[in-house]
């Protein structure tokens, strides 16, 4: 993106119909290490590539549990992030004092976006530099939905945000219609294999690497460590069986199947009772 | 709270064209500082609603009379009354205080619709509400001078409940305000059970009402049952019981007792 000389104020439009401002905030979030939401029909999935910004430092925090329902991802400004989770916190306990129910995700999105807009029709204010992804439940099911800098917010069955995302996304566009269908384990092992595509060369381990879940009564949780490693390690057993699946010419429903049945106990199972992680996060 | 707001606009307005009696406000810049006054008794009053759970649904009822202490004033006012799609709330005491409410839950609902989304208000939500409501305005003192009952069906969840003019509030499957707490709940639980059908509901609630008639001098012959199930509020048109009078006792009441009434 090149400067020009609309796009000092977010309150000036260029000739051509565009506040450059609000496309520059959302190049911020395209800076920010990935962020990638999936869901199925009981259960939304969050993962994130954790950046730490030197070997001494701890990992950067980029999921947030809202409420017990809602969680998001952040990627881009995560001090931007931070002050929406906040007011998102504050929205989703007063929702609950007032009427003893939880608030409902799309209600908070729209509240969000609302919020994310006006900062671009104010002279004084700057545009929030992240982009949320929001997990969460309300009467009509799980959903995932992308809150955006410029007061957009759309609704997701699978999708990556921030840099090298792209990648991501196309992993996900390859199997976002098995996800309805998908356990949770199965779930958050494709969460873990997107997060993968987008780290490209880096070494995928729990460091890099964070996934939280929510369910239909199961509440959004960010997986310990421990129980993440086991997903990593369980791709790496998966992947291998994978690549012979695939060389064989079988398509990717099928591969996951075979998997169970043929190889014994280093196979992608789910939920049968061997060394793969089936008790989940407490 | 914005429907003081608008209270206050009005107040200004009267102050400004002489003081009509009403509650005067504390900000006047044209009279003197008078002292403010809240809600200390009410006038036109609702007496008693029933309320039961029944196989499909919920059942209230209540008589379409407003009191003005002791004289019976109105006689159609509509104590019951549908809120969304799902919930009816019932109201006892001051019925000004009721139309106010019912203004302000209008709102919420009116509010809620624009979020233009599925997402609907369901009893326990607008109990809730209806509780802060009720209660914030009994803190400050100046309470809404009703017991309201709260019911409806959501998601195959059947809902009753009450909530009282100090903001408390509690969920039951039978509730009763006013005279029907004394006359109608031991009938209740005495006779309610869970699988009543539309009809054994119905007369139940009749009995009771029945009852009230006798028994309540602000009650009168004009009642109204509403029904509430996964399908809607249907609220009837106001009818009147049978009632009996011929008992013997009363054709010489004071028969033995000379001098008695």
């Amino acid at each position: 993106m090149f400067r020009n000389q609309y796009d000092t104020d977010v309150t000036t439009w260029s000739p051509a119909g565009r506040l450059h401002q609000v496309e520059y905030a959302m190049e911020a979030v395209k800076q920010g290490s990935a962020a990638i939401g999936l869901r199925s029909k009981t259960h939304v999935v969050l993962a994130t590539v954790n950046k730490a910004s030197s070997e001494l430092s701890a990992h950067q925090k980029k999921l947030f549990k809202i409420d017990n329902h809602i969680g998001i991802a952040m990627a881009g400004l995560t001090a931007d992030g931070r002050v929406l989770s906040r007011y998102m916190r504050s929205e989703c306990i007063n929702h609950h004092f007032v009427f003893e129910s939880p608030l409902p995700v799309g209600r908070l999105v729209v509240q969000v976006a609302d919020k994310a807009q006006v900062c671009t029709q104010r002279s004084w204010k700057r545009p929030y530099g992240v982009g949320l992804l929001v997990a969460g439940l309300d009467e009509t099911g799980p959903h995932l939905y992308q809150n955006c800098p410029s007061g957009n917010y759309s609704e997701y069955q699978a999708f990556a945000i921030g840099s090298r995302s792209q990648a991501a996304k196309t992993y996900l566009e390859r199997k976002f219609e098995t996800f309805m269908e998908c356990t949770k384990e199965e779930l958050i092992r494709h969460a873990v294999f997107a997060v993968k595509e987008s780290l490209q060369e880096e070494e995928l381990s729990s460091g890099n690497c964070g996934v939280a879940v929510v369910g239909i009564d199961e509440p959004f949780v960010v997986l310990d460590p421990k129980t993440l490693q086991s997903y990593i390690e369980s791709l790496e057993t998966g992947k291998e069986e994978q690549q012979t699946m695939e060389e064989t010419g079988t398509d990717d429903r099928q591969s996951l199947q075979v998997q169970h049945e043929g190889t014994g106990s280093r196979g992608i199972s789910v939920g049968a009772g061997d060394d793969s992680p089936t008790d989940m996060e407490t | 709270m914005r429907w003081e707001e608008e209270g206050m606009k009005q107040n200004a307005f009267i102050m400004g064209n002489k003081l009509m009696g009403s509650s005067p406000h504390v900000f006047s810049l044209i009279m003197p500082s008078i002292p403010i006054t809240h809600t200390q008794t009410p006038y036109v009053t609702g007496t008693s609603v029933l309320g039961i759970k029944y196989k499909d649904g919920v059942l209230i009822a209540a008589d379409t009379a407003g009191s003005y202490g002791s004289t019976t004033r109105y006689k159609s006012v509509e104590r019951l009354r549908p809120i969304g799609q799902n919930t009816l709330v019932g109201a006892t005491g001051e019925m000004s205080d009721f139309q106010t409410i019912l203004q302000i839950l209008d709102r919420l609902i009116i509010t809620n619709a624009m979020f233009d989304d599925d997402n609907t208000l369901g009893p326990p939500d607008i109990h809730s509400y209806l509780n802060r409501v009720m209660y914030n305005q009994r803190n400050k003192l100046d309470p809404f001078w009703n017991t309201l009952v709260l019911g409806g069906v959501k998601n195959g969840v059947k809902y009753l409940g009450n909530v009282t003019m100090l903001g408390l509030h509690y969920v039951d499957d039978h509730v009763a305000t006013g005279f029907g707490i004394h006359l109608a709940q031991p009938i209740f639980r005495n006779e309610w059970n869970e699988d009543m059908t539309l009809e054994q509901g119905t007369k139940l609630l009749e009995k009771c009402m029945l009852v009230l008639f006798y028994r309540d001098r602000s009650a009168i012959n004009k009642m109204q049952i509403a029904n509430i199930t996964e399908d809607g509020v249907k609220i009837s048109e106001p009818y009147a019981l049978q009632t009996k009078w011929d008992y013997e006792a009363f054709s010489n009441p004071t028969v033995g007792n000379e001098g008695s009434w």
